[in-house]
């Protein structure tokens, strides 16, 4: 049965950047830690995760606009990042074990247990979320915590974020909501604010992990213009197909005229040609 | 911040070695199956043992690409997950993914690339099991040779289109890339049968050859050239030593520098045909390995951390 799609409304306005998402995440999931738990200082802001991984499903990103050292008119960007889940998913389309599926709750899940690291889906998300877990060997992603949906908790980042700045719930819920607070940012003079990945008729049909900004896509490390893989697959295969045809073609006519070539470029020496067979050259077979 | 292709922001499937060397040798593999196809219905007997060789060459070359396949894997004794679902065991093939058809094409090439070559060994007198006979001579070795062409070529341009159906930057930003890779596999081939083959090969069957490899080095630059209009801005990708290798190494050494040479008269002294063919064979290496690379390089700009 179909249950209403679910998903997130992340409001990066409210976000103070306290990484409990992260934590929650890792410690409900049992993520496993990077270099031994050890930790690495990355030296970028205050934050020492860096990306979204195989083993870093919620990222909280530290852009800091400042122009020149102790600048008051700089701001603070703080997003908290995740998987999309995509309405119309490349990952999805690509997987060719299966393993990537659609939920009930209209999420994308990686199966664990079928997926056999093949990378392809790496290589199609538009937003480089997904990455392989070195521990399973199998590339992974943000579950949309479907363990914690199927018996009605709501996933572990929401859960845990004190600013409500990671909302859970019905999609359209979500974006009654989010249009709301868009409104509002407006109606207090910022106009820059907008929504991400809110519009079902806009990119890959709508992203049910979606974002309210107040800068360009790009400095979020958001793609303009998300695609699908499989918009090169059409034209891809039909060049190939002229490509063959045009090579298949080159090699038989080459074939026919070898002959002809092969005498002339004897003759061309002052070398007598082969003697010509006394009959059509027989079949192969 | 500048406006950055779309196709920046995204993560690197990190195929590394063994996917450079299965785009290398199955693109030999699936060009030999063909060329092999085309000589044995358009050619001449004096082809023969060039037309065993081409199927030999195949089946060899599918045999390693499963290889390299499975061992690419971060489960490698998952391979299986492509071909059947692993809960119900019903077939697993999703035709709009180039990734699961190019399982099933790897897989029935095989199947054809076998039997040809069981048909090859028999008709060099290598192996004498008259049950083989029918696989290279009569109505059923044609039908083999035809439907193994068929996927040769398949093989020899799927992994370009596999490339163009991802979000990374250059390979999917031009549908070129299939049919790129399909003249390299083809140029290859030729080089590699010419070389495999220098001493059996009757001089008729050389010459052919190296007339085959002229033209398909000849399309292969075109599509490289056109390849590389196509893909707008995110040729700014190349604008370093991956770029200068893909000259130097594809374009000058690869397919200039062979077509100059003329690769000679090439049933007398054959130092020269063995240099050119390794030259073409060379440069249809660094053309798989400078179009991976390259854009595997690319880190999405917020993984890249800034130092102050």
């Amino acid at each position: 049965m179909m249950a209403e799609p679910m998903g997130f409304f992340t409001d990066t306005t409210v976000c103070i950047g306290c990484k409990a998402c992260e934590v929650a995440c890792k410690n409900w999931n049992q993520l496993p830690s990077r270099e031994g738990g050890g930790g690495e200082l990355s030296g970028f802001s205050y934050d020492n995760t860096v990306r979204l991984s195989g083993t870093t499903w919620r990222h909280v990103q530290f852009i800091e606009q400042f122009d020149e050292p102790y600048d008051a008119a700089g701001r603070w960007l703080l997003m908290s990042d995740v998987c999309k889940h995509c309405v119309q998913a490349g990952c999805l389309e690509v997987c060719p074990t299966g393993a990537i599926i659609r939920t009930e709750f209209d999420t994308v899940v990686i199966q664990s247990d079928v997926c056999n690291g093949c990378r392809d889906c790496i290589a199609a998300c538009p937003f480089g979320v997904i990455d392989m877990n070195p521990v399973s060997g199998t590339a992974q992603k943000c579950t949309l915590c479907y363990d914690r949906m199927s018996v009605g908790l709501e996933p572990a980042c929401s859960k845990a974020c004190p600013t409500d700045s990671i909302q859970f719930g019905t999609i359209s819920e979500l974006r009654a909501r989010a249009d709301q607070r868009v409104a509002a940012l407006h109606e207090q003079g910022r106009t820059e604010a907008y929504l991400y990945g809110a519009d079902p008729n806009g990119h890959l049909g709508g992203l049910n992990a979606f974002f309210l900004l107040v800068d360009e896509p790009e400095v979020y490390g958001l793609p303009r213009e998300p695609k699908l893989p499989s918009r090169n697959v059409a034209s891809g295969s039909l060049l190939s197909t002229i490509g063959a045809a045009i090579m298949g073609l080159v090699g038989i006519v080459m074939l026919r005229h070898r002959r002809a070539d092969e005498v002339a470029a004897e003759e061309g020496r002052g070398v007598a040609p082969p003697p010509p067979p006394a009959s059509p050259p027989p079949p192969v077979h | 911040m500048e406006q950055l292709p779309s196709t920046y922001f995204t993560t690197s499937p990190e195929w590394g070695w063994y996917i450079t060397f299965y785009f290398f040798i199955g693109g030999i593999a699936g060009g030999s199956l063909f060329l092999g196809t085309l000589m044995q219905l358009f050619g001449r007997p004096e082809d023969r043992p060039i037309i065993g060789l081409s199927y030999i060459v195949a089946f060899v070359g599918a045999v390693i690409s499963g290889i390299l396949l499975i061992l690419d894997l971060g489960r490698p004794e998952r391979f299986w997950h492509m071909m059947l679902e692993s809960e119900t065991m019903q077939p697993m093939f999703k035709y709009w993914s180039p990734m699961s058809v190019g399982v099933w094409g790897l897989l029935l090439f095989g199947a054809f690339a076998t039997l040809l070559a069981f048909g090859a060994l028999y008709d060099s007198g290598r192996v004498r099991w008259g049950i083989l006979r029918p696989l290279s001579h009569g109505p059923l070795g044609t039908i083999l040779a035809i439907l193994g062409a068929t996927f040769g070529f398949f093989l020899a341009g799927y992994t370009g289109v596999l490339l163009a159906a991802t979000n990374r930057p250059a390979w999917s930003d031009s549908p070129w890339l299939g049919v790129l890779f399909l003249f390299s596999a083809a140029s290859t081939a030729a080089a590699t049968l010419m070389l495999l083959g220098r001493r059996r090969g009757a001089p008729g069957t050389l010459a052919y050859l190296s007339n085959v490899d002229k033209a398909a080095l000849v399309l292969e630059l075109i599509a490289l050239v056109v390849f590389l209009v196509t893909i707008g801005e995110t040729i700014a990708i190349f604008f370093n030593l991956w770029g200068l290798l893909l000259v130097l190494g594809t374009v000058v050494a690869g397919i200039l520098l062979p077509l100059a040479m003329g690769f000679g008269k090439v049933w007398r002294p054959r130092n020269r045909l063995v240099a050119v063919a390794s030259l073409v064979l060379i440069g249809g290496f660094i053309l798989r390995f400078t179009t991976i690379f390259a854009s595997e390089q690319v880190e999405s700009p917020s993984h890249v951390v800034e130092m102050p």
